[in-house]
């Protein structure tokens, strides 16, 4: 069973909810997708068992002492990636796709694709169980190459995972949730709570994958609250919670600690386990 | 100049500032770079004046030419060719459209054809020129969406580009070459952590930047004590106040219901842009 927790939008409240899911679940892998930005390992605070380098990205390097300045290499670049200045072709490592065009278009046989380290992952033990990571290197590409790596490497370690996904709905989201079991959606009662709904449930559907969505903070406009139940009853989408505001989330937060393990009475709390049961693993 | 409002984390109030910015300084030109989940129109509600598509040229083979030799499999650094004995297989997702298959091809068996990955729309709302840009569900790539949005960048206007969350391609694709990085975040681990990484890249990226710290007062100190430590200005400190979290939730911009705000911001772009 592969449950992932996406939002569409950001800063919902996915890795709140999958902290606590972390702690209330039993047997389980983690696997943290969002590998950009990852936040869990701040509160599962993961002792690392297994590290491995991640190549994903290479990059055009220009020979400049074999480079005859015949500017075939700009030429065909698709990427405007090759630029000419201080007298000599450089590449903008920025802009570099690593597409190989301009290596192999050289006549002077002097461009290399060169394959650099864009990130590591790893396997960590957590109070909580096993924990697949990953870091990506600043500024570096191909993040749904290395979640296919997390996941991979989750599913090497057991059978029943719970992933955090990153926001958006792009590439390494879509190898977030493909062939996963189960999504939620954690949402929040904004428009663009909403909005950003709409388009992740259409995603979700477009791979027709079991999907459930609880919404975040629901108190803060019970309207707009309404109105995402009233989308997802016509979509045929459950609505299976709706976690109330709670001060003691961002408390539990500060502390390094999943709400259900800070304060397991809180009003939040509750409702967590009552989403997390009717997921019914 | 052209400033980029980015944050690592999602959700920490970049559109808010982004928005309440361009609604408070004058010959403003608005990029919502956040293709995958573009918010600002919620707020700013432009009327679009303009649409068209973005196009990826992708390999279309001529069955009759091709002899399966498999030399465009081979080159193609994305893996999005694969060649069998009588056919050849183009998984249009991974192609990256940079031609290298149709150079190499020996039996020029292979042609061009364009796919669409979203639309670009172009409006304006109280003097603002508006743009953004929508990557179509389920395809991958939000990169060049924002790289065709930024080809239409005036200089000659104060450019606010909204960046997407996160930190790889599209957000680099985003910030690279702005003249300054607004930063937002706030001050709980979650945001210090990505706002650490947001630095990371403004820093390897020569921008220069500062902070906005959204929600302040809940969470702790930390991030004030990084900026510190960094030497990283904070430009603006938004309080946690239900006022401004119920006005986000309807989509009102801040700034229109409190708009003492207004003064604020045009301060923070005052001391951005030197003047």
């Amino acid at each position: 069973m592969q449950l992932v927790v996406l939002s569409g939008k950001g800063g919902t409240g996915k890795t709140s909810v999958v902290a606590s899911f972390s702690v209330l679940m039993e047997d389980k892998i983690l696997a943290d997708c969002d590998v950009d930005a990852p936040n869990l390992h701040l509160i599962l605070k993961p002792e690392v068992q297994y590290k491995e380098e991640f190549k994903g990205s290479k990059k055009a390097v220009i020979i400049t002492e074999k480079c005859i300045s015949c500017g075939k290499c700009k030429e065909y670049c698709r990427f405007g990636a090759i630029f000419f200045e201080n007298n000599k072709y450089q590449v903008d490592e920025v802009l570099c796709e690593g597409c190989g065009v301009c290596a192999y278009i050289c006549p002077a046989d002097a461009i290399n694709l060169e394959e650099s380290i864009s990130g590591y992952l790893f396997v960590s033990n957590t109070r909580y169980g096993k924990l697949a990571h990953a870091k990506l290197n600043v500024g570096e590409e191909n993040s749904g190459k290395l979640v296919e790596k997390v996941r991979r490497k989750a599913k090497e370690l057991g059978e029943n995972i719970i992933i955090d996904g990153p926001p958006g709905i792009g590439c390494p989201v879509i190898a977030s949730l493909s062939g996963v079991d189960k999504v939620l959606i954690v949402t929040e009662p904004t428009f663009s709570g909403l909005h950003d709904l709409k388009r992740v449930l259409k995603l979700a559907q477009h791979f027709k994958l079991e999907t459930f969505v609880c919404i975040n903070k629901y108190d803060i406009n019970p309207e707009v609250a309404k109105e995402i139940e009233e989308y997802c009853k016509a979509m045929k989408i459950k609505v299976i919670g709706k976690i109330p505001y709670d001060e003691k989330v961002t408390e539990a937060m500060v502390n390094g600690k999943a709400i259900v393990e800070y304060d397991g009475e809180a009003k939040a709390s509750k409702e967590i386990r009552k989403i997390f049961s009717s997921l019914t693993f | 100049m052209i400033i980029s409002v980015a944050s690592g984390k999602g959700g920490v109030g970049k559109t808010t500032v982004a928005v309440n910015l361009a609604l408070s300084i004058d010959n403003v030109q608005f990029l919502d770079c956040d293709v995958e989940e573009p918010n600002a129109h919620i707020f700013l509600k432009p009327e679009i004046v303009n649409s068209f598509p973005v196009l990826m040229p992708i390999p279309k083979i001529n069955e009759k030419l091709c002899n399966y030799c498999g030399e465009c499999a081979r080159h193609c650094q994305f893996n999005a060719l694969i060649v069998l004995p009588g056919a050849v297989l183009v998984f249009k997702e991974l192609c990256k459209g940079c031609g290298l298959c149709k150079l190499v091809c020996p039996s020029n068996a292979i042609t061009e054809e364009q796919r669409e990955l979203g639309i670009i729309e172009e409006g304006k709302v109280d003097g603002i020129e508006f743009i953004h840009g929508r990557l179509n569900i389920s395809e991958p790539f939000a990169s060049p969406i924002i790289k065709v949005m930024k080809e239409r960048i005036n200089r000659n206007k104060n450019v606010i580009l909204d960046v997407p969350p996160g930190a790889s391609c599209p957000v680099i694709t985003a910030v690279y070459g702005s003249d300054y990085c607004i930063m937002v975040t706030e001050p709980t681990p979650f945001g210090l952590h990505d706002l650490k990484i947001m630095h990371a890249i403004v820093e390897e990226l020569g921008i220069e930047h500062g902070v906005i710290i959204n929600r302040y007062g809940i969470g702790n100190k930390d991030v004030e004590e990084f900026c510190k430590s960094k030497g990283i200005p904070i430009l603006m400190k938004i309080p946690m106040d239900r006022k401004i979290a119920e006005l986000y939730s309807k989509g009102i911009p801040f700034t229109k219901a409190l708009p003492e705000w207004k003064d604020k911001f045009r301060e923070v772009f005052d001391a951005i842009s030197g003047t």
